[in-house]
């Protein structure tokens, strides 16, 4: 089952395209980490599948065929927004005792333990939280929703790093105890590392790269080699480079298998230097199923 | 399994999924708007109550008044003032007329701008009650329940202004108040609630458009001013055709349009009658001197109307008889009703369409 499967996908705001030929399927179990640069449609894409927005073209459904927005798909998907909205002059009892009636299933138990392990008051208001509370309230009610996806969009981007430490804890015990997926969107990568097993990167509202973290970084690897050679790769699928001195580093679409160059010294990318590789370049594109040595487009960077 | 777990899912039945029930948008609705509805209920209630001891020395001084012999005396004259002069301020209505649209507004105006304002709707929204649904869920008790609130409200208000309506209360000096005057008809248990009702509709739509708390209350007080005056002025006289009369001295509780004279079957202008009334007062004033003109009877309108309907004149008067002012109630309760309905099913739809 995929939980998110778009086709075609596009939204339009006024003249431009906010998100623009976006064909995706995410499958059920991944934490996937949805990135890219600020406007490059990353909530555009998490408000279409909670059916919020509307698409201007193409499809988007979730869970395995359900439409977006449709009864069938809100019930399945627990949903917390940017800057996690709660009621602020509701009690959090009250956000519980509302979640709850608005919704088929709600785990009361699992709220109000969680809540009080996390030290959040049932008396307090919501909006006398801190922000890291209202954000652990809204998440603990999304998951209280039993949902078979979550779906953050920011989560973490206002939090301080304890809570946002927290707060991925929270979301890696659901994914890992109880099997819930997740879809999050985040410009910050080095929380990434540690939670994505899917990366989807956006860019300029098209789909830049897209797969499970596992087989993306299995086919890049990072050369290093005499300055003076690297010109020798041009042409072939070199993502990034960047040149100290004498020595050069390039970022390439290659697997562990692949032959690497006398003089030169490969080792694997990591997460962070595979998205920056991708970010910088917009026109690079990594998809399941595409042919990457047509689609990979040269380039060099020079720091 | 730690107790922070989520406990295994049943097993999906989609094909079954059931809707979450209506009903349990009741205990939400009261959560999130119970301030609102407190504060309306407060401001009926101070209301009512002192509409109610208000309401009781106003009868009182009004029995006094009435029952008072013979009508014209000093004792008389002093107990009429004192009817006149119990909280004078209330006595043209008009003052009342804002309670509905203050209820209506600052309570059907935040409905849906405050969400949207503060960002709660992507919340609220994406929970499995559904959008529309959840929309109509709560618009539509709180409308039933303002309702209520304001016909029985208009009840009492239908009482306290009962003095006032009493035919020939003018012969014995006292205040009356055709139940047609613009300042009370809305005032009833009909049409109070109605414009409360509309005044909510108006403001539920504006929030949906405006998305604004401020400026959606701002944008329903004017719109409903603007419906509320217009009805007033130009409206609420077509809503039954006028009755026709040649009779003189209609009572107190009619409500007249027009009345003109005609003389075999042709209409008399208006100049033309005044030279020939003006006239007619002279001759009919008694030849007396001066001073003694006090000792006898004066000719009056009526006197002068009755003595040309003796001599071959039709005095026409087109009007709303008292009696016609409760199907008059249910015609402007109807249509608003009506409108209000519409403007809550147009946003829902807006609701339902609305893709950010």
């Amino acid at each position: 089952m995929n939980v998110i499967e778009t086709s075609g996908l596009g939204k339009r705001y006024g003249n431009s395209w906010a998100l623009h030929e976006c064909t995706l399927a995410v499958p059920a179990g991944q934490v996937a980490a949805l990135i890219g640069p600020n406007g490059a449609g990353k909530s555009t894409l998490l408000n279409l599948a909670v059916g919020l927005s509307r698409p201007s073209k193409g499809s988007v459904t979730v869970l395995g065929g359900r439409a977006a927005g449709s009864p069938a798909a809100l019930d399945g998907i627990g949903y917390v927004a940017q800057d996690t909205p709660v009621y602020k002059n509701l009690s959090v009892a009250d956000m519980i005792y509302v979640t709850r009636n608005l919704n088929r299933r709600f785990d009361q138990p699992y709220a109000e333990a969680r809540l009080d392990e996390l030290g959040i008051p049932q008396k307090r208001r919501a909006g006398k939280l801190s922000g890291g509370q209202q954000a652990q309230l809204a998440l603990t009610l999304a998951l209280a929703r039993r949902p078979q996806l979550l779906v953050l969009d920011e989560p973490v981007a206002m939090l301080d790093p304890v809570a946002r430490h927290d707060f991925m804890a929270t979301v890696m015990t659901a994914m890992t105890a109880d099997g819930v997926s997740v879809l999050l969107s985040s410009h910050v990568l080095t929380e990434l590392e540690r939670v994505a097993s899917y990366l989807i990167l956006l860019s300029r509202g098209r789909v830049q790269l897209a797969g499970k973290v596992d087989d993306l970084l299995a086919s890049h690897r990072v050369l290093t080699g005499p300055a003076a050679e690297a010109d020798r790769y041009a042409g072939q699928p070199v993502l990034h480079a960047s040149r100290a001195d004498a020595d050069a580093q390039l970022l390439v679409q290659a697997t562990a298998e692949g032959q690497v160059p006398p003089d030169w010294t490969a080792r694997g990318a990591s997460l962070e230097e595979l998205a920056l590789a991708y970010l910088r370049d917009p026109g690079a594109v990594a998809l399941p199923g595409a042919g990457r040595d047509q689609n990979a487009r040269t380039s060099e960077v020079t720091k | 399994m730690t107790a922070l777990t989520v406990p295994a899912r049943p097993p999906d039945d989609d094909s079954s999924l059931r809707p979450v029930p209506w009903r349990r948008m009741a205990g939400v609705t009261w959560r999130q708007h119970r301030f609102a509805l407190v504060g309306a209920a407060t401001l009926l209630g101070a209301l009512g109550l002192y509409l109610w001891i208000a309401g009781l020395q106003l009868h009182n001084a009004y029995a006094a008044a009435i029952a008072c012999h013979p009508a014209g005396s000093p004792a008389c004259m002093g107990l009429a003032s004192t009817f006149n002069g119990t909280d004078a301020f209330l006595s043209g209505g008009v003052i009342l007329q804002v309670v509905p649209v203050l209820i209506g507004a600052f309570i059907g105006a935040p409905v849906l701008s405050r969400e949207l304002e503060t960002g709660t709707f992507r919340y609220a929204w994406t929970q499995g009650f559904g959008r529309w649904r959840w929309t109509l869920a709560k618009l539509v008790p709180l409308a039933v329940l303002l309702v209520t609130a304001t016909a029985a409200f208009g009840v009492l208000l239908s009482w306290y202004y009962q003095p006032y309506y009493a035919t020939g209360n003018q012969a014995v000096g006292l205040n009356e108040l055709c139940p047609y005057n613009p300042g009370v008809f809305d005032l009833r248990p009909v049409a109070f609630p109605a414009w409360t009702l509309i005044a909510f509709a108006i403001g539920a739509l504006a929030g949906m458009l405006i998305r604004r708390v401020v400026p959606a209350i701002g944008a329903t007080l004017v719109v409903y001013a603007g419906l509320a005056f217009a009805t007033g002025l130009y409206l609420r006289e077509h809503y039954l055709t006028p009755l026709l009369t040649t009779k003189l001295n209609l009572p107190g509780d009619a409500w007249i349009f027009s009345q003109w004279w005609t003389k075999s079957g042709t209409t008399v202008s208006q100049s033309t009658m005044a030279q020939v009334i003006n006239p007619l007062f002279e001759r009919l004033m008694p030849a007396v001197p001066p001073d003694q003109v006090h000792l006898h009877k004066l000719p009056t309108i009526l006197s002068v109307q009755q003595y040309l309907t003796q001599h071959g004149y039709t005095y026409w008067t087109s009007y709303q008889p008292g009696s016609r002012l409760w199907p008059s109630q249910w015609v402007e309760g109807g249509w608003l009703l009506v409108l209000s309905m519409l403007l809550i099913a147009a946003t829902v739809w807006l609701v339902r369409r609305r893709a950010i």
